[in-house]
């Protein structure tokens, strides 16, 4: 009976922890190929998600609404490497850090303008409720809707891993990555690359906020979904897509897990900042996170 | 013309070294502190004094406190209000749990604590760097607030978590009225920023911009890592308690827990940014930027409805507000990534050779 209580809670902390991994992706992406640390992420999945929920409830096939709004997060994207990114090209990180959190202010305020700031619910058809054949056999509720947060969480890295190593395109987004100045010099178009990386961080942007808006509801916490992403993203590793999978999976079981046992001792509600008590002490240990690159400092 | 340094010869060691080398500079700050100490209580409405000035010095020191660690030190923190708001509530059990403190002591003492709070989510920055720091500053934001929520004991067991600050008495001397509270503030925040102008010109905050530009180069000329890093912790956390403890107790009067949110940490850094990374003069004034803007806004917003006759929904006025609140922080850091203490520093400049361009 304990062991299965456990098994549950486990289950339940690592599929929340698939949802986390899949606002970290975004993150990953944008600093992977740029070097910023993207902090409006949040507001784009609230953005996006917010977008594509209006357009539903307009009478919009579904199809249609997830291709009108990536054509919105595509624009986004052109603007915001066209508006602030190639202003900024060269400045200090903590510079572009701070544009971002200026960029956050605009999506939140410019997305409530245009839909309003009512919460919307959103419904795909799959039920948020647990799966009856699994809870009479072995008594452990896991939802279906969480199985399928996975499966998307798994199709959209697969599908980015294939677009990182086996395209034209991930190939040159690989080589900014690694050297802005030497990408440049063999003729690869940053401002054209960098465009690209923020359409796709805008696509995963969407994917995230469909789930997360599934789960919770479109509304403005939506945007606090990225504070959740943090510590699953230094855990990972800033860089690597693997590292915030992982990295999702360990904070999302160890979330779930300190909750249920540990909680009831300090009184509850340790939810808050567990996670980043945990991603800490990885830090301690390894300060790139697991899979981050390592920093090697001359003088 | 007016602004001229010729003919000012430095001839001692001590002349060399002051703190304002120019006597235009020395005047102009006189002439400045004497104002807001003399004139602006008398001619300031409770309005002004009250809800606009008052706050806009509190958060000059808590911005002061961030660039001290950010600006001077190097090291990212998103935990200003957490620092802040463990001054706020330290200083309001100090003065109710030891009977007859002086409250000088009592904010002394809470930001002290904000201090050793400081230094122990400091301790992560001595293996740990840019923005893993940041997102591990973030740890102290979430766990500082929560214990203060969690754990009766800090709000004296008030059943909202909600804390009513008392009186101010300094030698038998009520400070009840805004005018009185601005000038206790003042008083504080003129002291403690003449403090870190001369501090960040020692030993110490020179160690700390060596950290700042190179932390590998700094420690193989010998810079000791651990003390110069919690340090520079601990004295930014003191500052944001001694901030915050103001907050309480001149500004706000009743405070929980939320006021001190992740939302009042940005803002902080926002202030530093916009001021100037790395500039005593830039803190205050990125806060008082960041504390007026909102204020020109929702006054220009009324305008339009007198002017134009149209009425703009509340609602539509605080998203605007939003977007043009980022807008003006891209704006900003796009036209002058350095901030607003930069172009001051421009304006001397072209000012000392006025009117010749070169």
């Amino acid at each position: 009976m304990e062991l299965v209580f456990f098994i549950e809670v486990l289950a339940g902390g690592l599929l929340a922890g698939v949802m986390y991994a899949l606002v970290a992706l975004g993150f990953v992406l944008i600093y992977k190929a740029s070097g910023v640390f993207n902090f409006a992420q949040g507001s784009m999945v609230f953005f996006a998600a917010l977008t594509f929920v209006s357009l539903t409830e307009r009478g919009w096939n579904f199809w249609l609404a997830l291709i009108a709004t990536l054509a919105v997060m595509v624009l986004l994207a052109v603007a915001t490497e066209r508006m602030v990114l190639r202003p900024l090209v060269n400045q200090a990180p903590i510079t572009l850090f701070m544009a971002t959190i200026g960029l956050a202010f605009v999506l939140e305020g410019l997305s409530q303008l245009l839909w309003g700031s009512q919460p919307h619910g959103l419904e795909l058809g799959i039920p948020d409720v647990p799966m009856e054949w699994l809870s009479r056999k072995w008594n452990v509720n896991i939802s279906q809707f969480d199985l399928f947060a996975a499966f998307v969480a798994g199709a959209l890295v697969a599908v980015l891993a294939l677009l990182f190593q086996k395209t034209r395109i991930g190939r040159a987004l690989r080589a900014v990555a690694d050297d802005h100045q030497a990408a440049l010099a063999v003729g690869i178009p940053l401002q054209h690359i960098w465009a690209i990386v923020w359409a796709v961080a805008g696509f995963v942007a969407l994917v995230a906020g469909v789930m997360w808006g599934v789960r919770n509801g479109v509304q403005y916490a939506l945007t606090f979904v990225a504070l959740k992403a943090l510590p699953v993203l230094i855990l990972g590793g800033f860089e690597s897509i693997l590292g915030a999978i992982i990295g999702g999976l360990i904070i999302g079981a160890g979330e779930k897990l300190a909750e249920v046992y540990l909680g009831p001792y300090v009184g509850g509600g340790i939810e808050s900042w567990f996670a980043y008590v945990i991603a800490l002490l990885f830090l301690l240990v390894r300060p790139e996170g697991l899979f981050g690159e390592k920093h090697i400092d001359r003088v | 013309m007016l602004y001229r340094e010729a003919g000012q010869f430095k001839s001692t060691y001590a002349e060399d070294q002051q703190i304002f080398p120019i006597r235009q500079d020395r005047i102009a700050l006189a002439v400045f502190l004497a104002f807001a100490l003399l004139v602006v209580p008398v001619i300031g409405n409770q309005y002004w004094l009250g809800a606009l000035l008052t706050p806009f010095l509190i958060f000059s020191l808590a911005a002061l406190g961030l660039n001290i660690l950010t600006g001077y030190a190097g090291q990212l923190s998103l935990g200003t209000a957490a620092f802040m708001a463990v001054g706020a509530f330290m200083a309001y059990n100090f003065v109710l749990r030891v009977p007859g403190i002086p409250i000088l002591l009592a904010f002394v003492l809470a930001g002290i604590c904000a201090a050793a709070v400081g230094i122990v989510f400091g301790l992560p920055s001595l293996r740990i760097k840019g923005f893993y720091l940041a997102v591990a500053t973030l740890a102290c934001q979430f766990f500082v607030l929560w214990a203060l929520q969690k754990f009766g004991w800090f709000s004296n067991h008030s059943t909202s978590g909600v804390i009513t600050a008392q009186q101010i008495v300094i030698l038998g001397y009520a400070f009840d009225t805004p005018a009185r509270k601005y000038l206790l503030t003042l008083g504080v925040v003129a002291v403690m920023a003449l403090a870190a102008k001369n501090l960040m010109r020692s030993e110490t905050g020179r160690a700390f911009m060596a950290v700042r530009d190179m932390d590998v180069a700094a420690s193989v000329i010998g810079i000791p890592m651990m003390r110069t890093k919690l340090l520079a912790f601990a004295i930014s956390s003191f500052y944001c308690g001694v901030a915050g403890a103001l907050h309480a107790f001149c500004y706000l009067g009743t405070v929980e827990p939320e006021a001190y949110s992740l939302d009042l940490s940005f803002r902080i850094l926002f202030m530093i940014i916009i001021g100037g990374v790395g500039s005593i003069l830039g803190a205050f004034l990125g806060a008082a930027f960041i504390t007026l803007f909102p204020i020109f806004l929702s006054l220009a917003s009324s305008w339009v409805n007198d002017l134009f006759g149209v009425e703009i929904s509340h609602a539509v006025v605080s998203n605007l507000e939003s977007i043009i609140f980022g807008g003006l922080i891209i704006f900003f850091l796009i036209v002058e990534p350095q901030g607003l203490a930069r172009l001051w520093q421009i304006t001397k400049e072209k000012l000392r050779l006025w009117p010749f361009p070169h």
